[in-house]
């Protein structure tokens, strides 16, 4: 007998809620794009259990995917923070108000 | 790795329940650690070693469901590519110093998300163990017969999904040209140079460091005062 997979969805459904609260919380935005990492890999870890139990090579090769756009975004937003950071000298997504009416 | 895959294979061969018991609940411990620490460090250098942390748990997790490939993709991609340049960021932009948490700047900002998260958390988990969902057809792609998982992965990422993984190479070469379009510096005349007066110069606001000066009036580039340690116009971002 191996760990069912209800051990690992909900395993995937709490590191999903803690990236999720890791992204209201914090105000730094790198830290706020490392928590949104944290909820893809919850997502990457609920596809894996389902390929396993439904012996469906599919489940991998979209966690193959995932991790794919995962960097993208990664590069993307880090490029973003270094934009934002020369005209603010700060990453902080409280001073980024900029649009307050 | 490989070694870490056998003696993981061969235990869960012999001895199957206590192995995998012992080994999920330790990587489980390992990747819900991670991620309290990755929101509840003040330092964001911390919270990407936390993350590291989570990431290699995940990895651990996935030998455990016997997708080998996807445990060294995880760590070699993840921890060795995509926090190294978190961290690299982090230095870049001198921002690992201590973030004061105690401060709210929107107020209820903490219970609200507290309770957003906690309702998604039981949202979850009601639809996975109470609700009855009904999953799509299974073996799409076939389904996996336990040849080896690196042949299986790439049977069918080059047959039947084979468009999107086009596309995601579109979108990765989208996502560096765009990465470059932002980080680079406005105006490809204009010349960055330190605004320290000189070597001397202690504690710099970070943000001085980029201070852009219009270009020399002659002209020439090698006409800027240089002290030593002066020009920073060089280091790409």
């Amino acid at each position: 007998m191996t760990v069912g997979a209800d051990w690992y969805l909900g395993l995937a459904a709490v590191v999903f809620a803690l990236g999720l609260l890791g992204v209201l919380v914090r105000r730094q935005t790198l830290v706020m794009i490392m928590c949104v990492e944290l909820m893809l890999n919850a997502a990457n870890l609920t596809f894996a259990t389902f390929a396993r139990s439904l012996t469906d090579i599919g489940g991998q090769v979209l966690v193959f995917f995932v991790l794919v756009v995962a960097s993208a975004e990664a590069v993307v937003g880090l490029g973003i923070a270094i934009t934002i950071f020369r005209h603010k000298a700060d990453v902080n997504a409280d001073s980024l108000d900029r649009m307050k009416g | 790795m490989t070694a870490l895959a056998t003696v993981l294979l061969w235990a869960t061969a012999t001895h199957p329940t206590l192995v995998d018991a012992g080994t999920f609940s330790v990587s489980a411990a390992l990747v819900i650690a991670g991620a309290i620490g990755v929101i509840v460090a003040r330092n964001p250098v911390h919270s990407a070693l936390m993350l590291i942390m989570t990431l290699f748990g995940v990895a651990v997790l996935f030998l455990l469901l016997q997708d080998p490939f996807l445990a060294v993709v995880q760590v070699i991609v993840y921890a060795g590519a995509i926090v190294v340049m978190f961290l690299f960021v982090i230095m870049f932009l001198g921002v690992d110093r201590e973030e004061n948490l105690g401060a709210e700047k929107l107020r209820g900002q903490r219970p609200t998300s507290v309770i957003l998260a906690a309702a998604s958390l039981a949202g979850l988990l009601i639809l996975g163990f109470v609700g009855h969902w009904t999953l799509g057809a299974p073996h799409v792609a076939g389904p996996d017969t336990g040849a080896p998982n690196v042949n299986l992965l790439g049977q069918s990422l080059f047959t039947t999904y084979l468009f999107p993984f086009e596309a995601t190479a579109a979108l990765l070469i989208i996502a560096v040209v765009g990465a470059v379009a932002l980080a680079r510096r406005p105006g490809g005349e204009q010349k960055v140079v330190d605004a320290a007066p000189g070597p001397l110069a202690p504690e710099l606001d970070p943000a001085s460091r980029f201070v852009v000066t219009p270009p020399a009036p002659g002209g020439n580039e090698d006409a800027e005062p240089s002290g030593p340690g002066n020009q920073n116009g060089g280091d790409g971002s």
